[in-house]
């Protein structure tokens, strides 16, 4: 085209796929507003902004169920309270524009409830950021260039919500300066499979156009020349030819080319997700995420029951796996995580949990009302010692007499544990009561390799398929095996063609995969003989 | 036609008066054509609880009493419609009683 030459980013691929079209961005909103002329059509444009984010969120809401549904349902009420806008109308008859009118009022209202001494009302502070974005939107049109088929959302990072309002339908993915593999956001991304790469830096801000996403190598490149272009093409081609000729394995069983069945169960990162899945397609689900509940702040018991209770019936008796808040790490939680020098090695998962009972119980009460609507097992995350466990095992059963004297129908579930901090899985002869173990390879990975999964220029020690980790692997599982506890596997190997013949000659017979994997994921055991 | 009416409920819900009673507090206010105000002392200030943006701001938790009243056409009603969903723990408490 002209003799400019690409600009290429790395960063970490979050989501495996590929995109090409014009980079949207995110930030930097009210920056770019360009005032009008008089006072009258600032009001009349923030007034129609508003309009234009009631008339989102509406036909959102259309589309959602559970929490979203009533996080959204409260959005509505608050855009649809006129008391809401009052100030900035005022602001704007004493001529500050629009956009910026709006956003003082909207921090000014959002500092207020991250004042509150009540966590649950704290929470609602990323609401009201919600509710600010989306008007800012609005007002300067954002949302226009994100509609456009295959744009590319690029920003900081991306609230869930945004995610979800995306219509993905039309292609498009996501880069992110920063951002974490791990986070909410890139679990809803997954699961949809829409192609996503993280960890891009501070460079992503300079670039716009049109732009190729390879989020299978985790690069983004702007100012593509023609045989980059024609590369990109040809490997997204061969990329949706592997999806589509596995997508024949989907309905059928997972059976090994010898013929050894192997369960295959899916991920869930929020409970809207099994709205696309056809449950007979899978063997259950391994691992339900509970973070997304806490990606607002601390969510209430009936909040927590209603999302585990959409899950297991829509499971129709198969078994799910719901595991109890991993927040920590990378996935910090207002008034609930704490600020750590290390927080991959600190007071995350079970941990975290064990130190807020009072937020722990909420979860637990939750888990056991729901257990009575289908098959539900409860794991812990980051167990490191037995004693853990015993503490958490204790408080399912201290919550259940609490209910029976409120005369409460519930149900205590089969309890297991993750399988991913090394002392676990080196010495499992602790663990002999649990019902259970589920190996989280992303983490064993990390600890094992110690090599951060949230560091680009670590990554290439970060291989679930190096001896070591292996080793442990069917070792965990010939435990198992040898006492009679099921073994599952639910980290991101699990959905990882390239890594499963190595997982069932370990000895594993149970995999978890993403939703958008799970036929990849049989395909690639069709192609196994043990 | 312009009648009047009063009465103070306590919050039993488990997080209070936040996004999603406050949804169902002044969606059922505003069924009502009467003015409707709440308090959370006798003494005012008052606030229109039609109003979800100025309900949320009182941020009131659990254990809170909060005060109502109203004036206008069927302000008995009004009052007595919005204490009832707070005594039910706006139809949300079903794990509290006897299943």
């Amino acid at each position: 085209m002209n003799n400019r030459s690409p600009i290429v980013l790395t960063g970490i691929a979050a989501s495996p796929g590929f995109a090409a079209g014009p980079l949207c961005r995110l930030d930097a909103v009210t920056a770019s507003y360009t005032p009008k002329a008089t006072s009258t059509e600032e009001i009349e444009a923030l007034n129609g902004a508003i309009a234009m984010a009631s008339a989102a969120v509406a036909s959102l809401i259309e589309r959602s169920s559970g929490e979203s549904a009533d996080i959204l349902e409260f959005q509505l009420a608050m855009l649809s309270d006129d008391t809401l806008a009052e100030p900035a109308l005022a602001a704007i008859g004493q001529g500050a524009d629009a956009a910026s009118a709006w956003a003082r009022v909207l921090d000014a209202e959002i500092a207020g409830y991250e004042a509150s001494g009540d966590d649950y009302f704290r929470a609602r502070s990323a609401d009201l950021g919600d509710i600010r974005d989306r008007v800012l939107r609005a007002l300067v049109g954002t949302d226009m260039l994100a509609t456009l088929p295959g744009a590319i959302l690029a920003g900081e990072d991306l609230a869930p919500t945004r995610f979800l309002e995306t219509d993905w339908s039309a292609g498009g993915g996501i880069a992110l300066a920063a951002g974490s593999s791990a986070s909410h956001v890139a679990m809803l991304a997954r699961s949809r499979g829409v192609p996503m790469v993280v960890g891009l830096g501070d460079a992503l801000s300079t670039l716009s156009g049109e732009v190729l996403l390879d989020a299978q190598a985790g690069v983004l490149t702007a100012l593509a020349a023609g045989g980059d272009i024609a590369r990109h093409r040809a490997a997204a081609a061969a990329f949706a030819a592997v999806r589509s000729s596995a997508a024949a394995y989907l309905s059928k069983p997972a059976l090994t080319a010898d013929g050894t069945p192997v369960l295959a169960y899916v991920n869930v990162a929020d409970p809207s997700d099994v709205d696309a899945i056809d449950i007979t397609t899978c063997d259950g689900v391994g691992l339900m995420r509970t973070e997304f509940l806490f990606s607002r702040g601390l969510p209430d018991e009936e909040t927590q029951y209603r999302a585990y209770r959409k899950v297991l019936e829509w499971a129709a008796g198969k078994p799910v796996t719901i595991r109890t808040v991993d927040a920590g790490g990378d996935k910090p939680v207002p008034g609930f995580t704490v600020a750590e020098g290390n927080p991959f090695l600190g007071l995350r998962g079970i941990r975290l949990s064990l130190s807020r009972p009072d937020i722990f119980r909420v979860q637990i009460r939750a888990l056991l009302r729901a257990a009575v609507h289908g098959s539900l097992k409860v794991m812990f995350p980051m167990i490191a010692v037995e004693s853990e466990y015993a503490r958490a095992k204790a408080m399912f059963a201290e919550e259940a007499l609490a209910l029976s004297t409120l005369g409460t129908v519930h149900r205590i579930p089969p309890l297991g544990i993750m399988v991913e901090v090394p002392s676990v899985a080196i010495a499992p002869q602790a663990f002999s009561d649990v019902a259970f173990f589920s190996i989280g390879s992303n983490d064993l990975t990390q600890y094992v390799m110690a090599a951060a999964r949230d560091n680009a220029s670590v990554a290439r020690l970060n291989d679930t398929a190096h001896p070591a980790v292996l080793r442990l692997i069917g070792e965990v599982a010939a435990f198992g095996a040898a006492h009679g506890i099921p073994v599952s596997l639910c980290g991101d190997a699990g959905g990882d063609p390239a890594l499963i013949p190595h997982l069932l000659k370990a000895g594993l017979r149970e995999l978890s995969a993403s939703p958008a994997q799970l036929a990849a994921a049989k395909a690639a055991v069709a192609g196994v003989t043990l | 036609m312009s009648a009047t009416a009063a009465a103070s409920v306590l919050i039993t819900h488990a997080v209070g008066l936040h996004a999603r009673p406050s949804v169902k507090f002044t969606k059922l206010a505003k069924t009502f054509a009467a003015r409707v105000e709440m308090a959370l002392d006798a003494n005012g200030p008052w606030i229109d609880a039609k109003s979800i943006v100025k309900v949320m701001a009182t941020k009131a938790p659990k254990g809170t009493t909060i005060h109502l009243r109203a004036e206008g056409q069927a302000a008995e009603e009004a009052v007595g419609a919005l204490v009832a969903l707070v005594e039910r723990d706006f139809d949300e408490g079903d794990h509290a009683k006897s299943a």
